[in-house]
């Protein structure tokens, strides 16, 4: 039985980008090849409406799907009202909307597969 | 790059380190943790190279552990280094050296901060005289006491009896060097090497017939970090970063691991046998952990010294499957006899971490 010694060791968030999966990243470059675009500026999250209530943001999920987390981008992605305001502030351009639709559209297509 | 202007860029890397004639300053914990670094580093340097180094029976401690512990202030810390350079000064000595890396720190930034605030200075030489009657010189030069054996560190080899080598395979030992954050993270021109390159460490073990290897988290601190250890609730934190660092280096299979700090080889020693209780890991070959040593322990090793004189039986970690590799003799029944053969007693052996 481990021993208690009055305090826990945290596991370590260093990721080895190696061998994390990429798979979900790169089909949606092959949809979106926009994603490549994003500079991670921030400026989609700091317009989120919903951001404030539920910590949603675009760009975390893109830094999510990049590092091979992809849970966490699907918990987050809930959050989406689809409203838009990111795609109109994007300073690159970027349909986020539409991009965050076709994200969607690929958790859909793997749920269907299981 | 051309050769001439890389030796250029190096050169700016590099810090003079006078060969002889030190004041030595004691560390206040590694006389606890590793007892006989110290006295190895004065013997090596004084009986085998000849050098001139004053140890002195009056200093204190640096006051560095207090004041990265919050505990005292900074102007406490100055009046206590300002009395250890009036020992200095009052012995006859104009360099300073710290066997300890936070020590180290400790002077090297007080003495920058007199320099930018001279009315400091003022003040802390008014205090002193107060309180101790005493006044001092300021250092021509502060080195570590690891800065001196890496500029002793050919001499050593020339006089080495092992080296860092596999007996059996004849390859050189892979070995982890870990600098201590104080050392050059704070003031990277005061190191050798820089923060960037810091050579201090990997010089001695080039030297002395060791590989040292390179790892992701090679530069990441051992954890100690004053009060991240000393408030029990923080402990978490502390180890988490021992346990990404060992995380990292497992994969290049390290045979040791050689500090320059009092916290990190305790830290790294230490936390191996915490992390095998807590989670059942190990590190080293065979369930046994990676042995750590001071850079003095290891300057003994390659001389020939006998381990338990070394006080690597203090170690958490066993020693024997290292020694074993260089080929050094050693003998099991006295590991635990002290001066005068006093039995000091066997400790209780953990569960998960084999030792002997």
């Amino acid at each position: 039985m481990a021993m208690n010694f009055g305090f826990k060791l945290c596991p370590s968030s260093a990721l080895n980008l190696d061998k994390i999966d990429t798979s979900l990243y790169d089909k949606l470059v092959e949809m979106e090849p926009d994603a490549r675009i994003c500079m991670a500026c921030g400026s989609c999250s700091a317009t989120c409406t919903a951001s404030q209530f539920s910590g949603m943001s675009v760009r975390k999920v893109l830094l999510d799907i990049q590092r091979g987390k992809e849970k966490e981008a699907a918990a987050m992605l809930r959050n989406c009202m689809l409203c838009g305001k990111c795609t109109m502030v994007c300073p690159r351009g970027i349909n986020t909307r539409h991009l965050i639709l076709s994200l969607c559209r690929i958790y859909d297509n793997k749920e269907e597969q299981k | 790059m051309i050769y001439q202007g890389k030796q250029k860029i190096w050169s700016d890397y590099q810090k003079e380190i006078p060969a002889d004639h030190w004041f030595y300053a004691r560390s206040c914990i590694r006389q606890n943790f590793f007892p006989a670094s110290e006295t190895h580093f004065l013997k090596i340097g004084r009986e085998l190279l000849g050098k001139d180094i004053c140890d002195n029976e009056h200093h204190t401690t640096c006051g560095g552990i207090s004041y990265h512990s919050d505990t005292i202030p900074q102007e406490t810390a100055m009046t206590i280094v300002a009395r250890q350079f009036a020992i200095m000064t009052e012995c006859g000595y104009k360099n300073i050296a710290p066997s300890c890396i936070t020590s180290f720190g400790n002077y090297t930034e007080i003495l920058e901060t007199w320099r930018e605030f001279p009315e400091l200075e003022a003040k802390v030489r008014e205090m002193l005289w107060k309180s101790c009657r005493k006044e001092f010189e300021i250092p021509e030069h502060v080195a570590h006491t690891s800065d001196i054996m890496y500029t002793w560190r050919n001499e050593i080899a020339e006089k080495a009896k092992f080296r860092l080598i596999n007996k059996e395979t004849g390859e050189p030992l892979r070995v982890v060097e870990h600098i201590g954050c104080h050392y050059s993270k704070m003031f990277p021109h005061k190191g050798v090497g820089g923060a960037e390159y810091p050579c201090v460490l990997s010089g001695m073990v080039n030297s002395w017939g060791g590989q040292v290897i390179d790892y992701p988290e090679r530069r990441h601190c051992c954890g100690f970090g004053f009060r991240q250890y000393l408030v029990k609730a923080n402990r978490g934190y502390s180890i988490s970063n021992t346990h990404k660092k060992f995380e990292s280096m497992e994969p290049y299979k390290p045979d040791m691991i050689i500090t320059n700090c009092p916290g990190c080889p305790y830290f790294l020693d230490r936390w191996q046998y915490v992390i095998a209780e807590m989670e059942g890991r190990t590190y080293g070959e065979n369930g046994f952990g990676i042995p750590v040593f001071t850079y003095e322990e290891v300057a003994g090793l390659v001389l020939g010294y006998d381990p338990w004189d070394l006080g690597l039986q203090l170690h958490q970690v066993a020693v024997e499957p290292l020694l074993d590799k260089i080929g050094i003799e050693y003998d099991p029944k006295a590991k635990y006899l002290g001066l005068n053969e006093k039995d000091i007693m066997k400790p209780g052996l953990p569960e998960n971490l084999r030792c002997f």
